[in-house]
């Protein structure tokens, strides 16, 4: 059994990360999950939170926005809408993620759009105040 | 005959004017190079997510409950014609070629006897179209503030065309943009973006049966709109690579232009100096003789 997987990790602007993975915390849509070498194929959505990569060269943290990933046994790719690295992330850039969901929400609400676009917008929002909470910088 | 004055001033104009180009020429190269990479780093994810989708796509899209963007509205009466182009001229043959593609889909379009709208990305193309497609303009996206292409400038446009396309504004869109194929070969291209079409590459496809999470439809529903946000992404970063690779080579043009336009002029100046003296030493000597 292979002890690691390819990990990569790709934003339309630019890959970001490519390598070997022992295993990689996925916020999901619907719960976050772990993947590890092996793991049954799946696709998933992705809510914002942070994403945690284990490689035997050492830890690493992402920040993502939301996207997909594609689990295919043994390799990982996400693809993220924004992706930051947690080490480049600060108050201000997260502030600034904040207030743009709370603008979505907003506009969402006042021009009642269909398509529960407005609750999906209500918990971008509360996605990512937990998650700037959740990093308390 | 211009005087020797006036020949003097219009060698120096041009050679200003090659200054000019030539400036412009290795601001164009060095900004190719920058939109070149931007261009390729998008790559990767177009590539992939074109491929999940495919996948996805296949096993869905038979179905009735498949989602309005990927199935169409069941009919093609309204094309939407998305125009990309540049916001600034200068550029040879780029902008009126995009617009030359955007007027014949349009004329092809209406000769069938559909209605087409069109949303205008880039001054350039507005401009081009304004006389023949003006009447049918429904809206524009000014990026002459934006410095760098950024995805987020993709995700406002694409916001706009799935906010007209839930209005029932329009059933089919496509997109015009210029592939680049290298700095003298840009091609001008019409992509449809809804309902979407995705091509999985060969060999492409793992075989794999993914676990889905949420359901299929729900992720599809969810990417879907990515979708046409990236595909218009590589649409602005192809583009912004054409443009500058379009410039370079019509300011490489210009540049020769005017080196030869200074040799002519040179040795024109020389001619009418060297028909001066001549013409001064006859009557010198003319009236010596006269003596």
């Amino acid at each position: 059994m292979a002890q690691t997987m390819q990990f990569d990790l790709v934003s339309p602007e630019r890959a970001l990360a490519s390598l070997q993975a022992s295993a990689v915390q996925i916020p999901g849509a619907e719960g976050d999950m772990t993947a590890m070498p092996s793991h049954a194929p799946t696709i998933t959505t992705l809510r914002p939170g942070v994403l945690k990569v284990e490689s035997p060269e050492g830890n690493s943290e992402y920040l993502v926005t939301g996207g997909f990933a594609e689990i295919a046994g043994d390799s990982l790719s996400v693809l993220a809408e924004r992706a930051i690295p947690m080490a480049e992330m600060t108050r201000d850039q997260m502030n600034d993620l904040i207030e743009e969901a709370r603008e979505m929400y907003k506009t969402a609400k006042e021009e009642d759009q269909p398509h529960g676009l407005v609750e999906d917008a209500a918990k971008l929002l509360a996605d990512m105040e937990a998650l700037g909470t959740h990093m308390s910088l | 005959m211009p005087s020797l004055k006036d020949l003097k001033n219009r060698i120096e104009s041009v050679k200003s004017t090659r200054k000019i180009t030539k400036a412009m020429q290795m601001v164009a190269a060095a900004k190719l190079r920058r939109a070149q990479e931007a261009a390729e780093d998008s790559r990767p994810y177009a590539k992939r997510f074109n491929a999940v989708m495919a996948g996805l796509a296949a096993s869905v899209g038979g179905s009735d409950s498949a989602p309005k963007l990927l199935r169409g509205t069941g009919s093609d009466q309204v094309h939407l014609l998305v125009v990309m182009t540049a916001e600034r001229g200068l550029c040879g043959g780029f902008n009126s070629n995009i617009a030359k593609l955007a007027r014949q889909k349009a004329a092809e379009l209406k000769g069938a006897g559909k209605t087409v709208k069109v949303l205008t990305v880039g001054k350039k193309g507005r401009d081009a179209l304004k006389r023949d497609l003006g009447s049918d303009f429904v809206g524009h996206v000014d990026l002459s503030e934006v410095k760098r292409i950024g995805y987020v400038n993709a995700q406002t446009i694409a916001k706009d065309i799935l906010t007209r396309f839930d209005a029932g504004e329009f059933d089919v869109a496509t997109i015009f943009y210029s592939e680049f194929v290298n700095v003298v070969t840009q091609i001008p291209t019409a992509q449809q973006i809804i309902p979407a079409s995705f091509e999985a590459e060969e060999g492409e496809s793992s075989g794999a049966v993914y676990d889905y999470e949420p359901g299929e439809e729900q992720i599809l529903a969810d990417l879907l709109p990515r979708g046409v946000a990236t595909q218009i992404f590589s649409g602005l970063l192809e583009n912004g690579a054409s443009e500058q690779g379009a410039r370079m080579s019509a300011m490489d043009n210009a540049t020769r232009n005017a080196g030869e336009m200074i040799d002519k002029l040179t040795i024109e100046f020389n001619r009418s100096r060297q028909a001066v003296i001549t013409n001064e030493l006859i009557e010198i000597i003319s009236g010596a003789e006269a003596l």
